[in-house]
This record gives structure tokens, C-alpha cells and sequence, in this order.
């Protein structure tokens, strides 16, 4: 279930949403050049639940911010094929609160929808479900500053579904939250999840959390980041999160993929270099 | 609705209600404050009667409220009050919206638009530390002792403040909201809609507050000068002709028209930014 080649061979007749070939990503420091990301290749078949697990530092916000367009790769090629005409191409679940303090629940969740000009039947249909999946049907008129920090992250997840994109992203969507809150919110986002299927890609630092949610993790290094390994998970759907943390299978998973990322922790613990540069805390 | 399979749960955080509800010691508390504001200055006035009648207090410099009172009753009838208060608030109403309109559009500007701000921040900063008072004599210069003067001077001080805190409150948006509008694909104009807009709104609504105070301010003194009408106008009036009862009725007006304005702007505020709890 492991390889430890760079690249992620995939049994040519599943069909590829997510290509990524030679990407590299360098940021100009003062004195010298950050490489951020080196040669990484992907490839990421329809409907798979990619993780990436890596320390901080190694580029992994980076590589979601590349593949949300949000950022400009320096060289290499990233592409996503898309299922449909006129679906947006990616959504994604921004780490920390990203919703609107300005907006409802409601209007934080139809956003997306709203700014494609989708006809108001279809935003209350659509936005209706993803809201009563996420238990947020009777908060629908709140302001994000009278919920709690779980329920904002609902809100993020319910906008990024209800775009109905061909990828979604996720930048540690539950690292802010408490321990019981990102069990309950990990058993949420498997069951809305396993109704569409839709192709996910999802930052964790979390090795727990990549083989609760992943169907395939990769582990990247840091400085530069760079693909280390690729792991299957093997584990059946649906998955029940507390069922599955209790089997020895896990356990092991969990061990092995650890064994891989502790030189890397302890590389970018020793490593002087600035951290990753968050783009919002910047002016 | 879509589905009628609804989650079996709700989470397990208690989400706070929409509509708090409050304690009922907090709410006689809040009465107290309600009747300690109302009691003391009405306390104050009747000393300060006490005062004038035992001839503690000069009557030619302090007149006795009564007195305020009874002029006051006297310039209602004869409706030289409010005259003069209709042409200081026809200014003030013309002049407000002459230094608004800019001050938003070129602070919108400013805040989006790196090289407009890079080019005209240094020029807004620079000019806005001269007393705009300063300015009259240049001001009723160029515009005369018409009412366009004095509605100019209303405008410097709106402007100001305005333009100031609506760069300063776009500039504050965490730029994470930006990445959000343009992950789920808003458009350009849709950006500025939704986004540096309502982000910038507390902070333009702060802004509008001390352009309208400062306005009021401005007005007083540019009608003292440069004007035969109007609250500032009366006051200066009332100095020349020794009638202190009036100059007394004139800064109780202007009072009222202060705390009037803040109430308005205040329920606007709350009416354009009802996500904020600080209000």
C-alpha cells in the first residue's frame, strides 16, 4: 500500500480530474531565492479524497493556493478537467474563519451561487440541502459572530459544497477547532461527502486525520517541498470515524505514515529558514 | 428544500440564541443609568437657579434658566428661531452631502487602488492637520459671502474624516476575504459589492460621525463671520446687542441639532452594519 516513488502512477482507465507535472513554486527573500515547491507530480482521479500531510513550512497551503488559482506557479503545469460545462472549477475551505462577518449564514453559504448568477430557485434548493446537512437550517439568518467556531466551519463547508465545483480544497479546514468538535465535523464532512463524491483535496498536518478522511495521502518534506511518499488507504466506505480509530489496521497506518513524516518534522523544526508565508496576515 | 433527511444532530456546542436574553438585574441597572442621565442635568438646572435668584451667580454672564426659558418661548412665537436654525440645518443638509460623496468615492479609490493612494495619500494627510477655521477667510475668498461659502466649509469638514476612514477601513479587510470573492468567482465590481463595501462600513459609518460633528462645528463659526442668518449668526448677533439670553437659546440649539444628528447617524449605522455587536 506504499510507494515511494515521487510520482503517483494511476491505473489508466480511472479518469483525471487534478494533473500536476513539474510544478515549482519559488518565492524571491532578501539575499536568496525560497523554493517553496520542486518538481512535484499528481495526478488525482474523479471522486478521490487526496490528503497531503506535511510539517508546517513545507509548502502544502502553498500548493492548495496554486491549484485555487490563487497563486502563480513558476513553472510547471497544473490542470483540472472538468465534468460539465459552466461548473466551477474549484471551491475551497479556507483555514480559519473564512466566511463573511457581513453576511447570514444564509447569504455566506449562496455566495458562490449568487456571484455565477444562478437562478434564486436553484440557490434555494441547493443551499437549502447543504444547510440542513450541516444542521444550520435554523441559523440561516444568523451573523457568523453568533455562532461558535465549529458551526462557522459548517458555514465554510456548506458554501464550498453548494458551489457544486469539480475540485474542492481544503486548507486544514479543522485545525482551529477542539478535539470533539473535529471528530463530530470529520463524521459530517464523510457522510455529505459520500453523497456526491466530488473530488476533494485536503491539507492536514494531522496524520490522524488524513487516514480518517483519505482515500490516498501523500507526505510531503519541507524546504523544499517536494513529494516524499504516497500512501492507499484501504479502509472501506462509508467509514464511521470512532469505528475506525479503534481497529489495530489504523493503528498501524497511522505508525508507518508517522515514521515517514518525523524526519521531516525534525528537518523543519531544525531548519532556520522564514516559515510559510501566510498571505493574509501580510500587508 | 432539497431533502427531508435532516442531520440527526445538531453538534454539541450550544450556539448562542439569535436575540440574547438578558438578565433581569442587567435591566434595572440599565433603567437606573436611563433616570441618573435624565436627573442630573435637571439637578444642575435647578441649582443653578437657586444661584441666580440668591444672587450668587451674576445674572449679566449666567442668566437664570427661566429667563433662557422664557427667551427662548418668545423666539419659537415670533419665529425668528426658526429661521435661523433652518438656514444653519440647510447648510449643514447641503454641505454634509457635498463632502460625503467625494470623501467616499476618492477613500474607495484610495483604499483599492495602490498608485491613486501612493499619489494622493501624502496630499490628504498633509492638508488635513490645517484648523479648517483657518481656511474661512480663503474660503469666502474664492466662494464669497453667499451661501455657498458656508456650505463649503460644511463640506471640508465632512470630507475629511470620510475619506480618511474609508481608505483606512478598506485597507483593514483581511485580504483572506479577497481570496474567498475570487476562489468562488466574483467579478469585479461584485468584489467591491460584497466585500471591500460592507468590510469597510463600520469604519466609514465612524467616519461620517466626526465629518458631521466636525461640520456643525464649522458652520457656527463660518455663519459668525460670513453671514446674516443662521445659529452662528444669532450667537455672534446676540454678543453685539448684549442679549446673553440668546446667545444662551443659540448654543442650546445647536446642542440639540448635535444629539440629533449622532441618534440618526447612530440608528443608521446599526441599520447598514446590524452584523456588529458593538453598537
Amino acid at each position: 500500500m506504499i510507494d515511494q516513488h515521487a510520482s503517483s502512477p494511476v491505473a489508466p482507465a480511472q479518469e483525471i480530474t487534478v494533473s500536476v507535472r513539474g510544478l515549482l513554486k519559488q518565492f524571491p527573500a532578501k539575499d536568496r531565492t525560497v523554493t517553496a515547491l520542486d518538481s512535484l507530480d499528481l495526478d488525482i482521479p474523479r471522486g478521490q479524497f487526496f490528503v497531503i500531510v506535511g510539517p508546517s513550512g513545507c509548502g502544502k497551503t502553498t500548493l492548495l493556493r496554486i491549484l485555487a488559482r490563487l497563486e502563480e506557479a513558476s513553472a510547471g503545469r497544473v490542470e483540472v478537467h472538468g465534468s460539465a460545462e459552466g461548473r466551477p472549477e474549484n471551491s475551497m475551505v479556507f483555514q480559519g474563519d473564512s466566511i463573511f462577518p457581513w453576511m447570514t449564514v444564509w447569504d455566506n453559504a449562496s455566495y458562490g451561487l449568487r456571484m455565477r448568477g444562478v437562478p434564486a430557485a436553484d440557490i434555494r434548493e441547493t443551499v437549502g440541502h447543504y444547510l440542513a446537512k450541516t444542521g444550520l437550517t435554523q441559523f440561516s439568518d444568523c451573523y457568523p459572530h453568533q455562532l461558535s467556531g465549529g458551526m462557522r466551519q459548517r458555514v465554510s463547508i456548506a458554501r464550498a459544497f453548494a458551489n457544486d465545483p469539480d475540485v474542492l480544497l481544503m486548507d486544514e479546514p479543522f485545525s482551529a477547532l477542539d478535539e470533539q468538535n473535529k471528530t463530530l465535523l470529520q463524521g459530517e464532512l464523510l457522510r455529505i461527502w459520500d453523497e456526491t463524491r466530488k473530488t476533494v483535496v485536503f491539507i492536514t498536518h494531522s496524520v490522524d486525520e488524513a487516514v480518517t478522511l483519505g482515500d490516498r495521502i501523500m507526505v510531503m518534506t519541507a524546504h523544499p517541498g517536494r513529494a516524499k511518499a504516497f500512501f492507499d488507504v484501504p479502509f472501506e466506505r462509508p467509514r464511521d470515524v470512532l469505528e475506525l480509530r479503534q481497529r489495530p489496521e489504523y493503528g498501524e497506518m497511522v505508525y508507518d505514515i508517522w515514521q515517514h513524516l518525523r524526519d521531516e518534522v525534525d528537518h523543519s523544526q531544525a531548519a532556520t529558514r522564514p516559515p510559510e508565508r501566510r498571505r493574509w496576515f501580510r500587508r | 428544500m432539497a431533502t427531508t433527511t435532516s442531520p440527526e444532530r445538531q453538534g454539541t456546542e450550544a450556539a448562542p440564541a439569535a436575540t440574547p436574553v438578558r438578565p433581569a438585574r442587567w435591566r434595572n441597572a440599565r433603567n437606573r443609568d436611563r433616570l441618573l442621565a435624565a436627573v442630573t442635568p435637571l439637578v444642575l438646572l435647578g441649582i443653578w437657579e437657586v444661584l441666580v435668584r440668591i444672587g450668587a451667580l451674576d445674572a449679566r454672564f449666567f442668566p437664570a434658566p427661566s429667563s433662557i426659558f422664557g427667551r427662548m418661548v418668545d423666539m419659537v412665537s415670533s419665529g425668528e428661531l426658526w429661521t435661523q436654525t433652518w438656514a444653519s440645518l440647510q447648510r449643514l443638509f447641503l454641505g454634509f452631502w457635498l463632502g460625503l460623496i467625494p470623501g467616499l468615492v476618492l477613500g474607495a479609490v484610495m483604499g483599492l487602488s495602490r498608485p491613486v493612494r501612493a499619489a494622493l495619500s501624502p496630499l490628504v494627510s498633509g492638508t488635513y492637520p490645517i484648523p479648517k477655521s483657518a481656511l474661512l477667510p480663503l474660503i469666502l475668498l474664492v466662494f464669497g459671502l453667499g451661501e455657498m461659502s458656508k456650505i463649503v466649509m460644511v463640506a471640508i469638514g465632512v470630507f475629511y474624516p470620510v475619506v480618511l476612514n474609508t481608505t483606512a477601513g478598506v485597507l483593514q479587510i483581511q485580504p483572506m476575504y479577497y481570496d474567498v470573492a475570487k476562489n468562488f468567482g466574483a467579478k469585479r465590481l461584485q468584489v467591491f459589492r460584497t466585500v471591500a463595501l460592507p468590510g469597510a462600513m463600520p469604519s466609514i459609518m465612524t467616519g461620517i460621525e466626526l465629518g458631521a460633528g466636525l461640520g456643525l462645528i464649522l458652520i457656527a463659526i463660518a455663519e459668525m463671520v460670513g453671514a446674516q442668518s443662521g445659529l452662528g449668526f444669532m450667537i455672534w448677533n446676540a454678543w453685539q446687542l448684549y442679549s446673553v439670553d440668546t446667545m444662551y437659546v443659540g448654543l442650546l440649539v445647536i446642542a440639540v441639532i448635535g444629539y440629533a444628528m449622532s441618534l440618526v447617524l447612530g440608528w443608521v449605522a446599526r441599520l447598514v452594519t446590524p452584523w456588529r455587536t458593538d453598537r
